[in-house]
């Protein structure tokens, strides 16, 4: 055992090669499953060509949809940004509640912060590999090009994957202060966006009471500014802002709850006993 | 003069709800000592080394290690510890030298291919480093879980239970490596044991907890003559029946 210090730079501000070494984790467990990798893609491929062939049958025998061709595509494919984004980051944290190492972590330099970018990160991979051939599909099948939507599609991406951090962050927090008998939360939460958020037909279909709870998720601006620029071809930057002052508010929101809950598991004890 | 203690533990109190788990202890334990903490189950020494690594805040109290109070200072200190526990496992799907990329990373060590090397060498890894953590024995994940204790040379090492589960000769083979481990590092430990051989072959300083309290803290020699026991598990037996103290009583 050879003497000299081996941990110089181990101390200090957010580190980048902590942050790795957790991305780095994830994707050693990632790439060492092809189950894994395969239910990145297999349920948004299901999802989209259910979608897609409703709205070529629709579309050829109602006026409306054969002027709004794209719309449900559309949809099913910016709700799988914001429905697997959440996925991708709480099934990460997960990962480390199943193996029994979240303890291992919290006694090490790895600063709260730096998980969750780790967990962001991935997030973004684990999306990349599920969302991209899905999109590629789409071209193939029904000839929507997701990404002939330009700097839109980098306005929609950005607000969905924020909300879907700040939920992300916020169900990590529920399960690290209750155990896993929260684990459903994370496959379960973001269904609630489903109906209020209207990924798949306008705001003014709710009761006027719902639509002001509506206008409170950041995702509704989103699935209005897709209808408004595949329908009437306009792009709402106005929307695109509002949506991102609401995801400023919801990603502190998550922050402020993931540091309470995890300040109040050291407090229960509830870091020692990561399991039910 | 002599030096600040490498963990220092004043008044220190854990209440879960309406539970006492540690009630009051006070201990100090001198840079490059090697201390067992004995006790039941329920007698509070997870809680005490959880308070110590800053997976638990204190009700009251303090603890500190290295100078920097736990858990609000944690950040100073913690890549001069480590800890293992048969109870705190590594992702099974990663393989050995995955894992222990990981930590070395998130330690910040420099070289990790020669930290992991060396310690391959000194372990007895080297044929295991490329199989999956989850596919080895309990013996052959003690000793990947020991790697991963030093892969930082700490100079504080707390281990909870650190030959449980393990046979025989394998536990000598890992208490081996950690009287080495001190010997050459001048590391400070504090393991929590039911094994008595363990404690007496390891430990020069013995703190016995019983109900969240500290019920003795004296050398192995010591307290063999204070209980007037040939060995520690008949001091442990008498602590953990009371007949330490009716004997004090009747005294």
């Amino acid at each position: 055992m050879s003497a000299g210090p081996v941990h110089a730079r181990a101390a200090g501000a957010i580190s980048p090669a902590r942050i790795g070494a957790m991305v780095a984790r994830y994707w050693y467990l990632l790439r060492s499953s092809w189950p894994r990798l395969l239910d990145l893609v297999y349920w948004p491929a299901v999802q989209m060509l259910m979608w897609g062939f409703l709205q070529l049958y629709i579309s050829q025998n109602a006026g409306f949809f054969a002027r709004a061709g794209g719309t449900f595509i559309g949809a099913v494919l910016l709700w799988d940004i914001l429905f697997r984004g959440q996925l991708g980051f709480s099934i990460s944290f997960l990962e480390e509640m199943w193996s029994r190492n979240l303890a291992n972590l919290m006694i090490s330099p790895l600063k709260p912060i730096e998980f969750v970018i780790a967990l962001m990160i991935m997030s973004l991979v684990r999306l990349a590999i599920g969302i991209i051939p899905v999109t590629l599909l789409a071209i193939a099948f029904f000839g929507f090009n997701l990404f002939g939507l330009g700097f839109a599609l980098a306005a929609f991406f950005v607000n969905l994957l924020l909300t879907s951090w700040a939920v992300g962050i916020f169900v990590s927090g529920l399960v690290l202060r209750n155990g896993l008998g929260a684990e459903n939360m994370a496959w379960t939460i973001m269904f609630i966006f489903l109906p209020l958020t209207c990924v798949y037909y306008p705001v003014a279909v709710l009761p006027t009471w719902l639509q002001h709870v509506a206008w409170l998720l950041p995702p509704t601006y989103v699935f209005e500014g897709m209808r408004a620029l595949i329908i009437a071809h306009v792009f709402r930057l106005d929307l695109m802002l509002q949506a991102l002052a609401l995801n400023v508010v919801f990603f502190a929101a998550g922050t402020f709850a993931f540091l309470t809950l995890l300040k109040s598991a050291r407090t229960s004890g509830a870091l020692m006993q990561t399991g039910e | 003069m002599t030096s600040p203690p490498a963990i220092e533990a004043a008044r220190l109190v854990k209440v879960y709800k309406t539970t006492t788990a540690v009630a009051g202890i006070s201990f100090a334990l001198a840079p490059g000592s090697i201390t067992a903490l004995l006790g039941g189950n329920g007698a509070g020494k997870t809680t005490t080394i959880a308070m110590i690594l800053g997976l638990v805040e204190p009700s009251t109290g303090q603890v500190a290690v290295l100078g920097a109070r736990m858990p609000r200072e944690r950040h100073r200190v913690l890549h001069r510890m480590n800890f293992e526990s048969p109870y705190v496992e590594m992702p099974r799907r990663l393989t050995v030298r995955q894992n222990l990329k990981v930590f070395a990373r998130l330690y910040g060590v420099p070289d990790v291919a020669d930290r992991i090397a060396e310690l391959a060498g000194e372990l007895d890894l080297v044929e295991l480093l490329d199989r999956e953590t989850g596919k080895l024995s309990s013996g052959q994940r003690t000793r990947v879980a020991l790697a991963k204790a030093l892969i930082n040379r700490p100079e504080v090492l707390l281990l909870d239970e650190p030959t449980a589960s393990l046979d025989p000769d394998t536990a000598d083979w890992v208490r081996a490596r950690l009287a080495r481990y001190r010997q050459l590092r001048g590391a400070t430990i504090l393991l929590a044991s039911h094994n008595m051989v363990e404690v007496e072959r390891l430990c020069e300083r013995v703190i016995i907890m019983k109900k969240g309290a500290i019920v003795d803290d004296d050398a192995p020699a010591a307290l063999l003559a204070r209980y007037g026991r040939d060995n520690l598990e008949e001091v442990f037996l008498d602590v953990a029946r009371g007949r330490g103290e009716s004997r004090e009583a009747a005294q």
